[in-house]
């Protein structure tokens, strides 16, 4: 099935934003403290609506009646578009921060990018959640620092989470056809674009984490065309269970 | 998580600009940063402020309860200080 590139290019920052919001709000009654387990949820919660508002954009961009609702609790594991990244589990502490950071560190410049997007409601999008992921990035940032220049047991459960993770920070400067399309229209923006700034982040936190900095070559890649690890089965089973069970539910 | 050697700090927040930061409450961070990170999560999740201040609970000289007697009865019998023996024009508008 072929879909519209811009619905594609909705659809997948919407996915991304949804599974990592879920995935934070695992954490929902079991954060390490109460101060954090709020702010994990405020992250998440930035995340959701910023992945509603850009559901009911490819749902009016495909016009086939789908709403949000509809593209996020009744999608199977092959049509979900988002990076392996983020439906990896949470994991430790160390592991749900360095997760945060790598997507967060790539997000925040593309959203400043994308606020001069030719698609005004990504335009408008962008506007919002720039601010919100500019938080995130510090708010990963400063936990990861203290992690990584802690304990010894905090530095190496840091270490660890950062030599799991990096090969998944490669797939979110993947570019397709339907991405190229888009890039040339001035609707999406060219990941390699924020490479520099990404790299810039990542390099200043783990300096002051004391930590090093992983090789980058091979990377973790399939998301994007629906190729999924066994995590976000598991993911979707918890997140769509109600409207699978009771079909059109509402509150 | 042991708490025991994560300090506790108060958090102030400002409402809006003009007014005075006022006590929200309290929260415990390893740090200043992370104190003011936590406060802006966990105390201005409704748009409660414009501005934050976090202040280490134990740099807060606070007054002895069983003082107040000596510290603040003395002012109750002294009306003359609150500003109601005179009619505010309507001109001032709020004051």
């Amino acid at each position: 099935m072929t879909h519209d590139p811009r619905f594609l290019f909705a659809l997948r920052l919407a996915d991304d934003a949804l599974i990592l919001g879920h995935r934070l709000s695992e954490w929902i009654g079991v954060a390490p403290q109460l101060e954090e387990e709020l702010a994990l949820a405020n992250i998440a919660l930035d995340l959701i609506g910023q992945a509603r508002m850009l559901y009911a954009h490819a749902g009016e961009i495909e016009g086939k009646g789908r709403d949000e609702d509809a593209l996020a609790y009744l999608r199977d594991v092959p049509d979900w578009q988002n990076v392996l990244l983020v439906e990896q589990p949470n994991g430790d502490f160390a592991r749900t921060i360095v997760r945060q950071l790598i997507y967060s560190a790539f997000m925040a410049p593309l959203w400043r990018g994308l606020k001069a997007s030719a698609d005004p409601t990504i335009a408008a999008v962008a506007a919002k959640a720039e601010k919100e992921v500019a938080y995130h990035v510090r708010h990963a940032g400063e936990w990861l620092i203290r992690l990584g220049d802690g304990t010894d047991e905090s530095h190496a459960r840091a270490a660890e989470a950062v030599e799991e993770l990096w090969p998944y920070g490669g797939e979110l400067f993947e570019v397709d056809e339907a991405g190229r399309t888009l890039i040339a229209a001035g609707i999406a923006m060219d990941p390699e674009s924020v490479r520099a700034e990404w790299n810039t982040t990542m390099d200043m936190v783990l300096a002051q984490a004391t930590l090093a900095r992983p090789a980058d070559g091979w990377h973790q890649s399939g998301g994007r065309k629906g190729r999924h690890s066994e995590h976000l089965g598991h993911l979707l089973a918890d997140m769509q269970f109600l409207q699978r069970a009771y079909p059109g539910a509402t509150w | 998580m042991t708490t025991a050697h994560v300090p506790l700090w108060e958090v102030f927040l400002r409402a809006r600009n003009g007014l005075a930061h006022k006590h929200a409450g309290s929260l415990h961070a390893a740090d200043a940063e992370m104190a003011l990170q936590a406060a802006r999560d966990v105390y201005t999740r409704r748009g409660e402020g414009v501005s934050i201040w976090v202040v280490p609970s134990a740099a807060i000289i606070a007054s002895e309860p069983a003082e107040a007697g000596m510290l603040f009865e003395p002012t109750a019998s002294k009306i003359y200080r609150h500003p109601t023996f005179y009619e505010v024009p309507d001109e001032v508008g709020h004051m």
